[in-house]
């Protein structure tokens, strides 16, 4: 099932692929098919906060609007895009609901 | 630029080690004739030891990570050890001969998201593969292994090291590689021991041998372009470095010493002893081998074919000078070009019919190794 991309959605890191931060990008290689990907710093911060617990809203919120001058709805409507794009390309997971908390 | 070539110069220029190669162990379950390891596992880093490695290279900002020995699935923690690596988001290369790699195995490494799996295949016919890894029926497991790992969507690499004994029966191992759905690739490499016998030379192919290999388009590409004359040396050649030994690879040993390259055994600290890191950036070793430009080279640096030698600076320190020439590499620029190199000038070949007629003159006194890096 796929899950539509909104403020509320959760992402985390998929597990099928390699990453590395160099020079403030985070650097991601496809396990699958060897595909490597760059992120920008934006993007970065997204990858490095997508813990499946922290919704989509907290991320803009709490990381890219504190860290950059942006509107946040123009904020919400990239990192929504970005984040698409990225669970087509196997790099996040989508979730409606956050992760369950290990106890 | 590629994101690769991007990735590698913003690696180079941060001083960022982005590939390591990590011999687990050098045991192993076969006693292949060409290899450069004694098979001692006394005093081999414990589990705690590697796990503790592998934050100090992801920590140091280590992104692909070869695992390899000896054969690791020799390890009863192997399987601990690559999870522990993905948990640390390594990009995970496995060299292993697929010998103990059963349904099992194969599943795991799917599940570990390993990205691809070298294995070493020296013939398609069982009496030379095995002559060569010297365990009957090492042929068949491997095979098993292989299409088990494919069967598992696991990108398999069949890697053919070429030599005299087994020189006939590439296309064989090319043929298999293709009906397994496995990467093909020819390595003609053949280097010392580490301890320095250089004994293992005598199974090298011959200089007629290595012509050949050059001039097989399936295996170089163009031909034309593999084996044209060097283009002229500017200064960009000058004050370029050797390779990534040492500048963004290095190499780990099973008992934790840290070489620049698994070809270039020249110790510059132990993680047993000194962070990874500190090694990495304070070693007066590394930091000797990063001051070498093509400009600092002996001979090399006057010689037509600085620009295009695949000189290995691991190889001329195993000849005894790193500044050095890698004898074999100056075999191979000129069995491409027909070309003399400088250093065959310094040991008295004026011209290529003088080398034609004394080839052994030029392996004999050095002992030189054969070395080549076919099409990919």
């Amino acid at each position: 099932m796929t899950t539509a991309v909104s403020s509320n959605t959760y992402v985390s890191r998929s597990s099928a692929v390699a990453a590395r931060e160099l020079g403030g990008e985070m650097m991601i290689m496809s396990a699958t098919d060897s595909t490597l990907f760059s992120l920008n710093e934006t993007a970065t911060l997204i990858w490095n906060a997508a813990d499946g617990k922290t919704s989509l809203r907290d991320i803009v919120e709490y990381k890219i609007c504190a860290e950059f001058d942006v509107e946040p709805e123009a904020a919400y409507r990239d990192a929504e895009a970005l984040v698409a794009n990225l669970a087509a390309l196997g790099i996040l997971n989508l979730s409606a609901e956050p992760k369950p908390a290990r106890n | 630029m590629s994101l690769i070539t991007d990735l590698n110069r913003k690696a180079l220029d941060r001083g960022v080690p982005l590939s390591v190669h990590l011999d687990v162990t050098y045991r192993c379950n076969e006693r292949c004739e060409h290899c450069y390891l004694e098979h001692d596992g006394d005093g081999e880093m414990s589990t705690a030891e590697i796990l503790s490695t592998l934050d100090q290279l992801a920590a140091a900002g280590v992104f692909f990570l070869t695992i390899s020995g000896g054969e690791p699935l020799i390890r009863p923690d192997i399987f601990e050890i690559i999870e522990y690596a993905r948990s640390l988001r390594f990009n995970v290369k496995l060299k292993t001969n697929a010998i103990l790699i059963r349904e099992k195995e194969a599943r795991r490494l799917r599940e570990l998201n390993v990205e691809q799996v070298q294995i070493s295949v020296y013939s398609h016919r069982a009496q030379v593969h095995d002559g060569i890894s010297k365990v009957p029926g090492s042929l068949d497991r491997t095979i098993r292994g292989i299409r088990l790992l494919k069967a598992h969507g696991i990108k398999v690499t069949i890697a053919n090291v070429l030599m005299r004994g087994n020189m006939g029966d590439a296309e064989g191992v090319r043929q298999l590689a293709a009906e397994v759905g496995a990467h093909y690739t020819l390595d003609p490499t053949i280097t010392p021991m580490m301890n320095g016998d250089a004994s293992l030379l005598r199974l090298r192919i011959s200089s007629d041998s290595l012509r050949t290999v050059f001039n097989d388009s399936t295996l170089v590409g163009s031909v034309e372009e593999f084996c044209a004359p060097p283009a002229a040396i500017d200064e960009d050649t000058l004050e370029g470095y050797p390779c990534s030994a040492g500048h963004t690879a290095a190499y780990v040993s099973p008992w934790g010493d840290v070489y620049p390259c698994v070809q270039f055994p020249m110790t510059c600290g132990n993680v047993r002893e000194q962070d990874f890191g500190d090694i990495w950036k304070n070693s007066p070793q590394f930091a000797e081998v990063r001051g070498i430009r093509g400009k600092h080279l002996t001979t090399c640096s006057s010689c037509s074919h600085l620009g295009s030698c695949t000189r290995c600076p691991g190889l001329a320190w195993m000849e005894g000078n790193m500044r050095g020439p890698s004898t074999v590499d100056c075999e191979k620029s000129f069995m491409r070009t027909g070309i003399v190199t400088a250093n065959m000038l310094a040991r008295g070949f004026s011209d290529a019919s003088a080398f034609a007629e004394h080839p052994q003159q030029l392996r004999g006194a050095s002992r030189a190794l054969v070395q080549i890096q076919p099409a990919r």
